[in-house]
């Protein structure tokens, strides 16, 4: 990359990387009349995670990213980036974040190219004679290079996601918010999505990443915080919230009663449901388990054990689906 | 970043087409004129039966023409573009987190409205001034006041001309800018800009009304005449130009006052 703009950057960067937070919010409030659509929120994204932020459509996910971006302006409570203020700090702390809020939107007049180098233009750290180079690679890094000179309006849907990508990618950046990068896009360009977010998070950019889809997030996080109804369910790394789930254990026999009967004798609240003998593990050993089982002589096709996913936890932590709630 | 937003805004097919429009309104009177023949009644509009005389004419009698309604309508695109156009497009979101800073984005986009208002009144008079010139003789200026000048003191007063008639733009542009920054819907903006325009002429036109005629900002706008007095009589023009700053100054506060603050869900 070009050494330029990340020398420019480093003065800042200095500071911003002996934050250990790379977002903090304080009781963060946004109300639009009456209803609190984020609500008393305390986020902490810690520097380097790759940070899931999960809810149902409508649970605020946006309007808190708008907040951290200073694009509105909170009703009640703050927002740090690396320590700064926002939104005082904009011009400061901006330049060294990415972001993609509330899906691409580009000049459908203009090219794929020409849409990246009139955003480029239109703030600091954006020098001209880096900008084809910083272009070429942006475009390179999210697939885009053989449609860079189309216009936008013929794009579809997936490749104004790119483009949109692509802008977030356009300087070096210390943090990524992107909201909800993989729509519109189909498996082979999620998984390029995933590949791309964890190389970044690799060079050691914090990536906060915004998602209704769990699964898809599950796959790349190091840390989640779930919204519902605008409040904070919960949040932490991802193997501590696993871990406050049990995994559960999952018999697939023939012998369904006899397994039932065994299971619950040795202490596991086991029931049946779909011919599959279901438990929670709780502090029991698989291996015992499978060997009493066998001993007792269930015929077993598969034993297996399941480990939560993150809509178990969801739907264990507020006793919903996890759907539209608003 | 102006240099940038003056490319954006000129490479618009749009704005190309905007002003090709604009050049075509005094080329298609200087024809007509040509065809039709000298006006014997002499009562037409001032300038625009000198024209056949004197082809220069055809860029002041171009200015007054356009003046009333289609240098108005083109400011009113662009200003009420200006914020409505990138929020409808949701790329003021992206344009505010790049980030740009608020105040300088709106200074930018008012700068770039400015630059527009000068190039669409010297694209009518100089589309004028050369289509005049080539169906038409071309001499000494004769002023409002009877005397000739020579050609180029006219052409040179015909440039102040245009001058002036761009700055009678800077009020209304300020109007459509403000309303830029009330909405989402650029055409709504320019909707509005034209309706007040309307109201401006109208009220105008009203004698009882003649107490607030000095403040309405269209009251002055034929001032830029009096450059072609053989002396020039300032008093008009000074206070349309003053007019035009008040406006300029109240509705570019209101600009900043609504949009710095404001919340873009776009």
């Amino acid at each position: 990359m070009t050494s330029l703009t990340d020398e420019r950057l480093a003065g800042s960067a200095a500071r911003i990387n002996d934050a250990e937070f790379a977002i903090t919010t304080d009781s963060l409030t946004k109300r639009f009349g009456d209803v609190a659509v984020v609500d008393q929120l305390d986020l902490r994204v810690p520097t380097g995670s790759v940070f899931g932020f999960l809810g149902p459509n409508g649970s605020g996910k946006t309007t808190t990213i708008r907040m951290l971006l200073g694009l509105i302006a909170a009703s009640e409570g703050s927002v740090g980036l690396f320590g700064h203020a926002m939104p005082a700090a904009t011009m400061e702390i901006l330049p060294a974040v990415g972001a993609l809020v509330e899906g691409p939107a580009c000049y459908p007049w203009l090219t794929g190219r020409q849409n990246l180098e009139r955003i480029d233009a239109a703030g600091p750290h954006g020098e001209a004679t880096t900008r084809p180079a910083r272009i070429d690679l942006a475009l390179e890094r999210v697939g885009l290079t053989g449609a860079q000179n189309k216009k936008y309006k013929a794009y579809s849907l997936g490749m104004r996601q790119r483009l949109g990508l692509a802008q977030a990618l356009l300087r070096p950046r210390r943090l990524l918010i992107l909201d909800e990068p993989t729509n519109g896009m189909d498996p082979q360009g999620t998984r390029e999505i995933r590949h791309l977010i964890r190389e970044l998070a690799a060079d050691g950019t914090t990536v906060f990443v915004s998602s209704h889809l769990l699964a898809e997030v599950e796959q790349v996080c190091t840390h989640v915080a779930m919204m519902r109804l605008g409040k904070l369910v919960t949040q932490g790394s991802l193997a501590a919230l696993q871990s406050a789930t049990t995994s559960r254990v999952h018999v697939h026999t023939a012998d369904t009663e006899l397994a039932t009967s065994l299971l619950c004798r040795i202490g596991l609240d086991a029931t049946l449901s779909d011919d599959v003998v279901v438990a929670d593990l709780g502090d029991h050993r698989p291996e015992e388990l499978c060997r009493q089982l066998v001993e007792a002589g269930v015929g077993i096709r598969e034993f297996a054990i399941h480990q939560p996913s993150l809509e178990d936890t969801f739907v264990a932590l507020t006793g919903e689906g996890f759907d539209v709630t608003r | 970043m102006l240099r940038a937003e003056l490319h954006h805004l000129f490479r618009r097919r749009r704005i190309i087409a905007l002003l090709i429009v604009l050049a075509l309104v005094p080329i298609a009177i200087v024809v007509a004129l040509k065809i039709a023949g000298p006006s014997d009644q002499g009562d037409g509009p001032t300038f625009l039966n000198q024209v056949t005389n004197n082809g220069v004419f055809a860029s002041l009698a171009a200015l007054l023409i356009t003046l009333p309604v289609f240098l108005p309508l083109a400011v009113s695109i662009v200003a009420g573009d200006a914020i409505a156009g990138e929020a409808g497009l949701g790329t003021l979101r992206y344009l505010l987190i790049r980030p740009s800073g608020r105040t300088r984005l709106l200074a930018v986009k008012a700068i770039t409205v400015v630059v527009f208002c000068a190039v669409a009144t010297l694209v009518v008079a100089v589309s004028g001034l050369i289509v005049g010139s080539i169906l038409f003789p071309v001499g000494r200026v004769t002023t409002l006041s009877g005397d000739t000048l020579p050609l180029a003191d006219g052409i040179w007063r015909m440039c102040v001309a245009a001058l002036l008639v761009a700055a009678s733009l800077l009020g209304l542009a300020a109007i459509s800018l403000f309303a830029s920054t009330m909405t989402d819907v650029s055409i709504g903006a320019m909707a509005a800009t034209l309706g007040i325009l309307i109201l401006s002429g109208i009220l105008d036109a009203i004698p009882q009304l003649a107490a607030i005629h000095p403040w309405l900002f269209t009251h002055n706008w034929l001032s830029f005449a009096d450059v072609m007095r053989t002396h020039i009589s300032w008093t008009a023009i000074r206070k349309n130009l003053g007019l035009q700053a008040a406006y300029v100054a109240v509705f570019a506060s209101a600009a900043w006052a609504r949009f710095t603050p404001s919340d873009v869900l776009a």
